[in-house]
């Protein structure tokens, strides 16, 4: 307590201090502007700006100061969250050294192929889907996810079981009702199969529009459909509880109660990602060589 | 510690209860109450920003211009949040995450902004910081005993560790999931102050007015022509 109380009265003093400095040595300007009456236009507005000064530097000093912690920190959160919709998470497991099962790799979404020549450890997709030179236009017919632009080439995630691609994680986005969720949608080896979708980026209203988080309503995803019989993407979200018995259930997932704008949402950054703009050929190409 | 001290900082406990008896603070104690532990870490965030914007008010107390008044205060207690908030997304990136857009609302929350206007702009700095801990911690101990409720009855944790094993895990305990919702923090913050105006019968508050009582034979009929 004594040691509390030794720090308050030094910030005090130190406090004190500059205060006096700046009554005595600041100049006659600043004799003059702390003689002003408070209501004066001149003390009003210095008193404004001299605040606004100090609350700038305070807010951007820790802005910068904190940003590469919070970078490792982005990082690692976006480790796991590939982990967990994989299913490879659990307590206590160490995260980098379970990512190392985790094979990285960036496909050319036009053509479907992978592209050797970058590293897919120091890709960015979020910053080239800004980079003009690295992005794209979507047309704006074509722009169900409500996402201008998107980055032509995409980073990947592979599990493999020696030779055979057991899973494949995909980065998806969109725009949901306020925001833009962020996430990956995992799919089997055979690129039809849903194994788990996860967003780790988003802000939609809490409670409603962001329960797309809640892990009850994203173990409804496992065993989902994307592609129907001529290879169209109908995956999405309907409106109440899907009926199973109904045909074609299982490329339907309950909607968001009370979230109908994040719902249409999901599904239409889903459709947007598996779709001919998307993944679509690069996942033709992975069934293709599976055979 | 001085009796006035102690004053300051015991009386918002119980006897001058921000939420309780104020009832300021409400939005964000439905909130982030589900879990016990975004609970504890937006109490330490509200009681730190609380204090340290009390504090520098009182500092500059002396030059605020009156017309500008609310807005140095709302600059002060923003800045504060948003430095706040980006060292919860260094140091509790996981709690940051839940807390989401909570963080930022304590900008809004009644309890820092009264505090301000109340007591920071009449008293010295050291006074001010102190009485921010002290309504920070009222503030904590209802957030508090509100998320031991819903996070024991509600899923049958505390802090994460099994309390009640729950039926679903092969436990005896059937969870309340009206618990985890935000209105049910409204229930037990209402049965809380019920019980604390039960206890100190000073904090009931006198009827704005009163229902006079219908005179015999002057009942209002409707006739439908």
């Amino acid at each position: 307590m004594s040691r509390v109380n030794e720090i308050v009265s030094e910030i005090m003093v130190t406090g004190r201090a500059l205060y006096q400095s700046f009554r005595n040595k600041g100049g006659p300007y600043a004799k003059k502007l702390l003689a002003l009456p408070n209501d004066s236009l001149e003390k009003t507005i210095s008193v404004a700006l001299a605040l606004c000064v100090v609350c700038a530097i305070l807010v951007s000093g820790s802005a910068v100061a904190l940003k590469s912690i919070q970078q490792d920190n982005k990082a690692r959160d976006i480790k796991k969250n590939i982990l967990s919709v994989v299913g490879l998470m659990q307590e206590g497991v160490d995260i980098n050294q379970a990512f190392s099962r985790i094979e990285q790799k960036i496909v050319n979404l036009n053509s479907g192929e992978y592209d050797e020549t970058i590293d897919p450890a120091t890709y960015d997709q979020r910053k080239a889907a800004k980079d003009p030179a690295m992005n794209l236009k979507i047309a704006k017919g074509d722009d169900i996810a409500g996402i201008h632009k998107r980055a032509r080439l995409a980073k990947v995630y592979l599990l493999r079981n020696g030779d055979r691609i057991e899973k494949i994680v995909l980065p998806v986005h969109g725009y949901g009702l306020w925001s833009t969720l962020y996430g990956f949608l995992a799919l089997e080896g055979d690129g039809q199969t849903v194994v788990g979708i996860n967003f780790y980026d988003q802000a939609e209203t809490p409670g409603l529009g962001g329960e797309v988080v809640n892990p009850r309503w994203r173990a409804l995803w496992p065993g989902k459909k994307i592609y129907d019989e001529s290879g169209t993407s109908v995956i999405g979200l309907v409106k109440g509880v899907v009926d199973r018995s109904k045909l074609g259930s299982e490329y339907k997932v309950d909607g968001l109660a009370g979230a109908t704008l994040t719902s249409n949402g999901v599904t239409n950054l889903l459709r947007y990602w598996t779709g001919k703009q998307g993944f679509s050929l690069y996942l033709q190409k992975i069934r293709n060589q599976r055979g | 510690m001085s009796s006035e001290t102690r004053k300051i900082i015991l009386d918002p406990l119980v006897d001058n209860n921000p939420i309780t008896l104020q009832v300021l603070g409400i939005c964000s104690a439905l909130a982030v109450t589900s879990q016990l532990s975004t609970a504890l870490i937006m109490c330490v965030a509200l009681t730190t920003v609380t204090a340290c914007s009390s504090a520098s008010i009182s500092l500059i107390r002396n030059h605020i211009p009156s017309s500008i008044r609310i807005i140095v205060q709302m600059t002060i207690i923003a800045s504060l949040v948003i430095v706040v908030d980006q060292i919860l997304k260094a140091f509790a990136y996981d709690a940051s995450k839940q807390l989401s857009v909570f963080v930022g609302l304590i900008i809004t929350n009644c309890i820092v902004m009264g505090r301000a206007e109340a007591y920071a702009m009449k008293n010295p700095p050291l006074q001010s910081f102190i009485d921010g801990i002290g309504n920070g911690l009222g503030y904590s101990l209802i957030l508090i005993v509100v998320a031991v409720i819903r996070e024991m009855f509600g899923s049958g944790k505390l802090l994460g560790n099994v309390v009640f094993p729950l039926v679903q895990d092969g436990g005896w305990y059937v969870p309340n999931g009206l618990l985890l919702l935000p209105p049910s923090a409204f229930f037990i913050i209402g049965l809380l102050i019920w019980g604390i105006r039960t206890l100190k019968p000073v904090q009931v508050e006198k009827p704005d007015h009163s229902i006079i009582p219908t005179a015999h034979g002057t009942d209002v009929h409707l006739e439908v022509h």
